[in-house]
């Protein structure tokens, strides 16, 4: 396999990783909001992860695991 | 949406099942097709007509495998195409609803990550472990075929349903389609499934954890990793998931390392626990874990076993490909049908089909499947992947576990599994006991198995997890590290599945008390509030204080706490299948689907006459092994008599436990069978009031929106679904169609 095949690979995988475990949530966020409402203020990295767990702390099921 | 779906718009949505998916087979696909129907059946006809000898493990592989695909490639996708007529031309609410946050179009192949994770869990590695006392055979058996027509089936239409009204949840649609009674009884039902499968789990945890210093340390250094992941996220580096899971998948595996070494020091003594004191320490966590922050203690923790479920099941599947163990279990064993078995009473039917629930049908499932996931399809095409697919791989993993069972010494098997009553406390008694149930084991070999490990003793470790454990070292050290890793393999296992379990106990103490919080709203405003703490910290008290309550009986049944509340877990689990597979079959007749309402209708059927019959024979069954009642009647007789002891009591005191016990299990078996009834009356009327009535029928389903959206349906694109990507100008994840022709 070629460098760039390789590399290609691994940015795949990095990419995969950050989807699964909502480490890419942000930029989504950052991305969404920009395209959405230009205007709009975005929150920080801290504040946004924050909320995030907090949202989760309103209703419980959200995030729900099975037995 | 007063008026039912028209025809027309159901032919529109049959017409295009998506790129690909043309009728008939290919020559190619018909030969490769039988191939894999040869393959499955060859392992089952080698199952199922071996007598006598070992069969390795990889006929057993070859009959789930081969099946699995069958059922996927044809069942599944005549549920998508035919039953459901899922549409690639209507837009998911995770595309007209998309926030970028709870609701966003996410990729097929991660949202398959997701879901898996989100409905694994510990379950499908401790029930097939505990229906092995009836040999390979009729677990293998059910966990198929019930995975392939009723489980997935199951998480498929859940998912379906919950994807066409923007990601309602079971308990939601319950009500709006079936009545404010059925829906109640729903709610009641989840919660009280919820205190059992909590308890259960934690019996589990106890039953592996008492008197292992090794087992204890590292279990209890899962706690302090957690915080660290924690605050390391929210403070040093907000959102950084996998860096931090990294460090805390390595911290986790020095802290299993060195529980060996504390377990040869003088702190040994310090972490050895009895299933009491453990008992409280498990009620304390719980307490505190419910009402902690989620970022600090939940949160990392769920980052952490997920890491773990993933690496684990991955990496358990190559070991048993490399070491293809052989099967020492007899297919069938004398307990499947005298139901005389120490680790479960009762026989074959019903009791393997409740005792397997996860990775066959899990009720628990449908809760996912109208939570999370339907918020985030990106098309309806790809809820045959996720849904169907999802849990065939949960099932996959019933069935190593159920292999990890069946790879040991029957009579180590037993020795594990039976009740403290049954084998008693030395190697020697139990050495006789197994002895009496029919399969042998000398005290060396037992003590031998032991020290393997470097546990103490593995006698009467109930529960699954430790034998489950047993079983992966077995095949872990076949297939990587030799013996010499054994105890590490071993002790790993344990960790694998304690970190679930914790993880599930403080979650699902936060549903629970969620639950609880919105019912005692009703008599107390405040209590609605979640942010209000008294009512947090009452509500999880009571939740927590119920399931420690059947966890406290369940140490201390000289029953066995397995013995006894096993199958209600088992039953409760079934019983909310059961709400789940009427909701769906309901649906089907509601939407216009009757003459398809059997794939949903049939394995209803099925689960409850298994779960009724389950019911009955626990409730009225003469048998005192298995009727609470009988054997409540039959201690309380003793007690009367003024006896000393009775049968496996000891003394009056365990009469009275047992007494006590019997008594609320019994009362629970009752409600549980009456909430079975209440749904299926419930949802019948709705049935025949739609079927007599059509006019009179509200499809609450979500409006028809045009789809924008490109995506593959399936985890790997097919060459035309590539081409549609490439023509619609997204990449391989799917997106929003650039270019405007329509392809």
């Amino acid at each position: 396999m070629s460098t760039a095949a390789v590399r290609h690979r691994l940015a795949r995988l990095r990419w995969y990783v950050r989807e699964l475990t909502g480490e890419a949530a942000y930029d989504r966020y950052v991305a969404h909001t920009r395209t959405h409402s230009p205007d709009a203020p975005v929150m920080t990295r801290r504040a946004f992860e924050r909320s995030r767990t907090d949202a989760r702390e309103g209703d419980p099921r959200q995030g729900f695991r099975c037995c | 949406m007063a008026e039912p779906r028209s025809t027309a718009e159901t032919e529109q949505s049959g017409a295009s099942p998506g790129p690909g998916a043309s009728r008939g087979l290919s020559p190619k696909s018909i030969v490769i097709w039988s191939l894999v129907a040869i393959v499955g059946a060859v392992g089952w006809a080698v199952l199922a007509l071996s007598r006598g000898e070992e069969v390795s493990a990889a006929w057993m592989l070859a009959a789930a495998l081969g099946s699995y695909a069958i059922g996927y490639r044809f069942y599944s996708k005549f549920i998508a195409n035919r039953v459901l007529k899922v549409d690639r031309t209507r837009a998911t609410p995770a595309e007209r609803l998309d926030d970028g946050v709870d609701f966003h179009p996410t990729d097929r192949r991660v949202l398959f990550g997701h879901h898996f994770a989100a409905v694994a869990g510990a379950g499908p590695l401790v029930g097939p472990v505990l229906a092995a006392q009836m040999g390979y055979l009729p677990g293998t058996i059910w966990i198929v075929a019930g995975v392939i027509f009723a489980g997935a089936v199951q998480d498929m239409v859940v998912l379906f349903f919950s994807t066409r009204r923007n990601g309602r949840s079971l308990g939601q649609i319950a009500r709006d389609e079936i009545g404010p009674v059925g829906g109640a009884a729903a709610l009641i039902a989840v919660f009280a499934i919820m205190i059992i499968l909590l308890a259960v789990l934690a019996l589990v945890i106890v039953n592996a954890l008492a008197e292992s210093p090794w087992g204890v340390f590292s279990i209890g250094m899962t706690i302090p990793i957690a915080l660290f992941m924690g605050l390391y996220l929210r403070i040093l580096r907000p959102g950084r998931v996998s860096e931090v899971s990294l460090i805390g998948v390595a911290l986790l595996l020095l802290a299993i390392v060195a529980g060996g070494w504390v377990a040869e020091s003088s702190w040994a003594s310090t972490f050895t626990l009895e299933p009491g004191t453990l008992v409280i320490w498990m009620v304390v966590y719980g307490f505190l874990a419910s009402v902690l922050p989620v970022w600090l203690l939940l949160a990392p923790r769920d980052y952490l076993s997920t890491f773990m479920k993933i690496g684990t099941v991955t990496l358990l599947a190559v070991g048993v490909l490399i070491a293809l163990p052989n099967l020492k279990m007899d297919g069938i064993t004398e307990f499947a049908s005298s139901g005389t078995g120490p680790v479960f009473a009762g026989s074959l039917f019903p009791f393997v089909f409740i005792t397997i629930a996860c990775g066959a049908l899990s009720g628990f499932h449908a809760l996912i499947s109208s939570g999370t996931t339907p918020k985030m399809i990106q098309k309806e095409t790809q809820i045959r992947t996720i849904g169907y697919g999802s849990m065939l791989v949960e099932s996959f993993v019933a069935i190593m576990a159920l292999i990890a069972a069946c790879i040991i010494e029957p009579g180590l098997y037993f020795a594990v599994n039976s009740p403290m009553g049954v084998v008693g406390d030395t190697v020697q008694a139990a050495s006789t006991a197994v002895g009496n149930l029919g399969f042998s084991i000398t005290p060396e070999q037992l003590a031998q198995a032991a020290k393997d490990v470097e546990e103490q003793s593995l006698l009467h470790r109930t529960g699954g997890a430790p034998t489950f454990a047993l079983g992966m070292a077995e095949i872990f050290s076949a297939a990587f590290g030799g013996a010499a890793m054994k105890a590490f393999w071993y002790h790993f296992a344990i960790m694998f599945e304690a970190l679930f379990i914790l993880t599930t106990l403080d979650a699902g103490t936060r549903v629970g008390r969620f639950m609880l919080q919105d019912m005692l709203g009703n008599v107390y405003k405040p209590f609605k509030n979640v942010s209000w703490k008294p009512g947090v910290w009452i509500a999880s008290a009571i939740v927590v204080l119920a399931w420690g309550y059947f966890l406290w009986v369940g140490v201390h049944d000289p029953l066995g706490g397995i013995n006894q509340l096993f199958p209600l877990f088992g039953i409760a689990n079934q019983l909310l299948a059961a709400v789940a597979l009427a909701v769906c079959t309901t649906l089907l007749i509601k939407s216009g689907r009757l003459k398809w309402a059997w794939v949903t209708g049939v394995p209803l059927l099925w689960d409850v006459a298994v779960t009724l019959t389950a019911s009955w024979q626990k409730i009225f069954s003469a048998d005192p092994r298995v009727g609470f009642f009988t054997q409540r009647a039959e201690y309380q007789d003793a007690l009367d008599k003024g006896l000393p002891s009775f049968k496996l009591a000891k003394n009056r005191e365990q009469m009275e436990t047992i007494v006590t016990n019997s008594t609320v299990d019994g009362v629970l078996s009752v409600l549980f069978a009456v909430l079975i009834v209440v749904v299926l009356f419930e949802s019948g009327r709705a049935c025949v009031k739609a079927i007599r009535h059509p006019e009179t029928i509200k499809v609450s389903e979500t409006p028809y929106v045009e789809s924008k959206f490109v995506a593959p349906a399936s985890l790997i694109a097919t060459k035309e679904e590539k081409a549609e990507l490439v023509a619609a100008g997204v990449g391989p994840e799917g997106g929003a169609r650039k270019t405007e022709e329509r392809v």
